[in-house]
């Protein structure tokens, strides 16, 4: 179980980091990945919000596996492991609904809503043996949320919600405080996509801002395009036009926060929004100030950070805020699920301004995200070289002192050694 | 669908063969890359939406669309993916769309309703076929110049996007 080499050199001493391309190919590595990683972390299930009524559910895939994300008949959110306790089939195959039951098609054996046995068709015909209160559907080990953000865990011995997170909270209460009631909610539309790359790439590329001037020139020139100020920074050190920081914050979590220059709905204008939009924002901003008072208000308004809940969570709470999660699907392919998040009370117009934002960079129609796409699947592709060309360089910055820049690679590092300690085996 | 009027101007003579003709002229601008030509075909007032898989009936206002374009959008979006730099279409792929089962759904005036099935292969070297199946619906404005675009909606029918990944090119 435990016992797989390591698959970084870090040396501190020297200032060099670099990791085995093999563990981005090898599906020897994935299926270690499945038993160390996604068997043993939080893995993100979706938002409270999206079950907005008793009886409603959604059924997805998390970390591979069928779920079905339900709010039960008294208002109890649930995860059920989608599977037939019977024979194993999927006992519900659409995409959304709303039920107060989960019916097998194959032999007819039937579930409530809150996952416990309500019917086998013919049951005079098992022995006394077979009790079935005890077939009710299957739920992970367990399954928690943090401010409606509901997560599972294949682990029975896992540590609570809560203390796996640890620092990252922070980051989740600065989105869910956008929210005057403190209710954030998933809008309707989801964003589907598979990447041909492995996994973890999707991960670097999420907080990674050295490659945003390379990859997003075209993104760049959009938003100057469109009188969204974006003069390099004075300072050499600085690849973005302002200054942003990389932050490990413990157990494989991390986030950039960087001095906004993109415009963030709430509430930071920029003329992409056009001038109508002024007096709603500075309402929208004057909420926050009254609420949260004028500092947390300018942090909340006037930074933005992509933060990754290890392993395969992302929240970009940058030109919109998104939740983005992935999962392999074999080591050379991930499938990604994204949405978009937004405050209850928000306005139809103001609603509409956060997802035109969302658009112009985010998505596979977006004007930056299809790019990164494709800079993930060219490294695939050239990871085919691996036995020959055998390591990729993570030092960036390694030489820093103090506060770490988002253009470099420390927080890429910290995800690499909290995966590598968790493959070995090593204390985590 | 036939109000004899809509805002004063009398609902314009059409026929499908016209409307084919169009679509057909429209699909080789785009397979061949002819964005300038293909813009000149816009209104000024012209949208272009590719809904979310799905949530298909959502409104653009309050449903996350993988593509919502006003015409000012839609004039940066053809400067993007003409751009070497559009990394995701350099080199650009290569497209073919048959485009069928044409239908006039209705006329308003000057303005022609009209929906198609469309098959797009796109192809990039090395990369898996991508195959957009769907449909395209059409709001068209008949003008003594031709037909202009004042909206385009493209229909995915897949349950996700999944393999198709992105949508970086003019669907």
């Amino acid at each position: 179980m435990t016992g797989a080499r390591s698959f970084v050199v870090d040396d501190r001493e020297k200032g060099i980091f670099l990791l085995d391309r093999e563990a981005l190919v090898s599906d020897e590595v994935l299926r270690g990945e499945m038993r160390n990683i996604f068997a043993k972390c939080w893995i993100y299930v979706g938002h409270g919000s999206e079950l907005k009524k008793n009886g409603d559910f959604h059924t997805r895939k998390v970390a591979g596996r069928p779920v079905i994300f339900a709010r039960d008949g008294k208002g109890q959110v649930r995860c059920h492991l989608n599977t037939c306790r019977h024979r194993g089939a999927l006992v519900c195959t659409e995409r959304k609904g709303n039920t107060r039951r989960f019916n097998c098609v194959y032999h007819g054996w039937i579930y409530n809503n809150d996952g416990s046995m309500a019917r086998v068709p013919g049951d005079e015909a098992y022995t006394a043996a077979f009790d079935k209160t005890t077939f009710g559907l299957k739920a992970p080990a367990k399954f928690e949320s943090y401010r409606d953000f509901w997560f599972m865990n294949l682990d029975p011995d896992a540590v609570s919600l809560v203390d796996y997170l640890g620092a990252a909270t922070e980051y989740i209460d600065l989105v869910v405080d956008q929210s005057p009631s403190n209710n954030m909610e998933v809008i309707s539309g989801t964003q589907e996509y598979d990447v041909n790359a492995n996994w973890k790439l999707m991960v670097e590329n999420s907080v990674d801002d050295y490659h945003l001037p390379s990859t997003h020139s075209t993104w760049l020139n959009f938003m100057a395009n469109s009188g969204v100020k974006m003069e390099p920074s004075k300072d050499p050190a600085l690849v973005l036009p302002t200054h942003g920081l990389a932050i490990d914050l413990g157990n494989g979590h991390f986030t950039t926060d960087n001095v906004n220059f993109r415009g963030r709905p709430v509430a930071a204008w920029i003329p992409i929004y056009g001038e109508d939009a002024k007096p709603e924002m500075a309402a929208i901003r004057e909420e926050l100030v009254q609420r949260v008072g004028p500092e947390r208000a300018k942090r909340i308004c006037d930074t933005n950070r992509n933060l990754v809940i290890f392993p395969n969570l992302v929240i970009n709470d940058g030109s919109s805020v998104t939740i983005r999660t992935f999962y392999p699907d074999g080591a050379n392919k991930m499938q990604v699920t994204a949405w978009a998040l937004g405050p209850v009370e928000e306005s139809e117009s103001a609603r509409a301004r956060r997802l035109d934002a969302f658009l112009t960079f985010y998505g596979p129609g977006g004007f930056a995200t299809p790019d990164d796409v494709e800079a993930l699947e060219l490294v695939q592709q050239g990871l085919a070289n691996y036995t020959d060309d055998r390591w990729s360089e993570m030092s960036r910055g390694m030489g820093r002192e103090g506060e770490q820049l988002n253009s470099d690679e420390h927080h890429l590092r910290t995800f690499w050694r909290h995966w590598d300690k968790m493959m070995t085996g090593a204390q985590a | 669908m036939n109000a004899s009027m809509s805002a004063g101007i009398a609902n314009v003579a059409v026929t499908r063969a016209e409307v084919e003709d169009f679509f057909f002229h429209e699909a080789a601008l785009l397979d061949e890359w002819r964005l300038k030509e293909w813009e000149a075909l816009l209104a000024d007032d012209a949208t272009y939406f590719i809904p979310p898989n799905d949530d298909l009936e959502g409104g653009h206002r309050g449903t996350l669309y993988i593509i919502s374009d006003d015409r000012e959008r839609i004039r940066q979006r053809i400067i993007r993916v003409m751009d070497p730099n559009c990394h995701a279409e350099f080199p650009r792929s290569r497209t073919c769309r048959l485009i069928s089962n044409v239908r006039i759904t209705g006329v308003e005036g000057d303005i022609v309703h009209a929906a198609a099935n469309f098959v797009c292969y796109r192809y990039r070297r090395y990369q898996r076929e991508f195959v957009y199946v769907g449909s395209y619906q059409y709001a068209l404005r008949k003008t003594a110049e031709g037909f202009r675009i004042k909206e385009r909606r493209v229909l995915l029918a897949a349950h996700e996007l999944g393999q198709l990944g992105s949508v970086s090119f003019i669907l």
